[in-house]
């Protein structure tokens, strides 16, 4: 089986004890402020994480090309209050006309 | 006035915000189905397969999870760092799950099935809900209810985006590879209320930057996790203090 395979399958089981743990666990573990507060954090900063990565970095290297001005727009998206779906939508446009334009690539 | 009178207006009343929250339930599946086709687009043009992707959507069920796992692999991260980035992202659902134990008060089998259905958006809607007026009832339809809808929906918009990805040809044409960074910051958007939650998140974005070219892929998201233990210690510690 593929690592691929492996992925698809231990993540969701993962995924899927977390759903299932916050209905079963007694609620002090959970309650404990610093396991509430950590996992308060935790999205916030996997999340930041990830957008940096997934904007700046091809492999391990860091570039710059037209999925900043994607970023850019979504975040003014974000700004007017647009919903998620345009959001998204707004930031592969904006990429693609870039690149389509020449002025990235 | 009758109590009669009373129990039918209250009946009305329940019927009408009946249909709200199930209106409701109906849009939220809608809005997400657009980020539904960009994942099963994404994940097909990223090399997984549409068996694999279609799964992700009906098992995992968790669309940050399965937009990082997807992410991780694309961007050349090995398997343990794409699981440990899907699976702690996947967390906060364990505390979604303890909100709504008590409102949803289900065993067995509806357990099992109301665990998979605990998501932001399924979450989002029913904590809106008092629960102290009507024992819960609306709370728990609002759950129920968005929770299936997003299921229906995401489910259909992932297969629609996993086989039309193959027509699409290159996904950086399409900008593609800018909507993954949009959906990200789209997710985690409401999160940045405070300036708190700026600080924490502005700082795992450079760590994960500056550790890029010293580490496999994936790895720097990983770590950013103590980022957010750092904060979770400081925001105990100041509280003790004060």
């Amino acid at each position: 089986m593929s690592a691929t395979w492996w992925a698809v399958i231990l993540a969701t089981v993962g995924c899927y004890a977390a759903k299932l743990g916050g209905h079963s666990v007694p609620e002090r573990f959970l309650e404990r402020p610093l396991v509430r507060e950590v996992s308060d954090a935790l999205p916030i900063a996997l999340l930041m994480a990830l957008v940096a990565v997934q904007t700046f970095a091809v492999g391990q290297n860091l570039v710059l090309d037209a999925r900043v001005a994607g970023l850019g727009a979504a975040v003014v998206a974000l700004l007017l209050r647009a919903p998620f779906l345009v959001v998204v939508v707004v930031a592969a446009a904006t990429a693609a006309a870039f690149r389509h334009l020449g002025w990235a690539v | 006035m009758s109590a009669r009178d009373v129990g039918s207006d209250g009946e009305t009343h329940w019927h009408e915000e009946r249909r709200a929250i199930v209106v409701n339930a109906a849009g939220v599946g809608v809005a997400v189905a657009a980020y539904g086709v960009s994942f099963g687009a994404i994940s097909v043009t990223g090399g997984l397969t549409v068996l694999q992707t279609q799964l992700l959507s009906a098992l995992m069920f968790t669309g940050g999870s399965q937009f990082a796992l997807v992410g991780v692999l694309i961007a050349g991260g090995g398997l343990a760092s794409a699981v440990a980035t899907s699976v702690m992202l996947g967390f906060r659902n364990a505390f979604y799950a303890l909100a709504m134990a008590p409102v949803l008060k289900v065993h067995g089998l509806r357990r099992l099935v109301a665990a998979q259905l605990t998501i932001d958006e399924s979450t989002a809607m029913a904590v809106g809900r008092s629960v102290e007026h009507d024992g819960g009832r609306a709370s728990r339809l609002a759950f129920w209810a968005t929770g299936i809808s997003v299921f229906v929906f995401w489910n259909l918009a992932t297969l629609l985006g996993a086989l039309g990805a193959n027509a699409l040809g290159d996904p950086r044409i399409w900008g593609l590879d800018a909507a993954i960074p949009a959906g990200f910051i789209a997710l985690v958007w409401p999160r940045l209320s405070d300036r708190r939650s700026w600080t924490i998140g502005l700082t795992a974005a450079a760590v994960a930057l500056v550790l890029t070219p010293l580490l496999r892929p994936g790895v720097p998201v990983l770590l950013t996790a103590v980022v957010a233990v750092a904060a979770g210690v400081l925001a105990v510690r100041r509280r003790a203090e004060s």
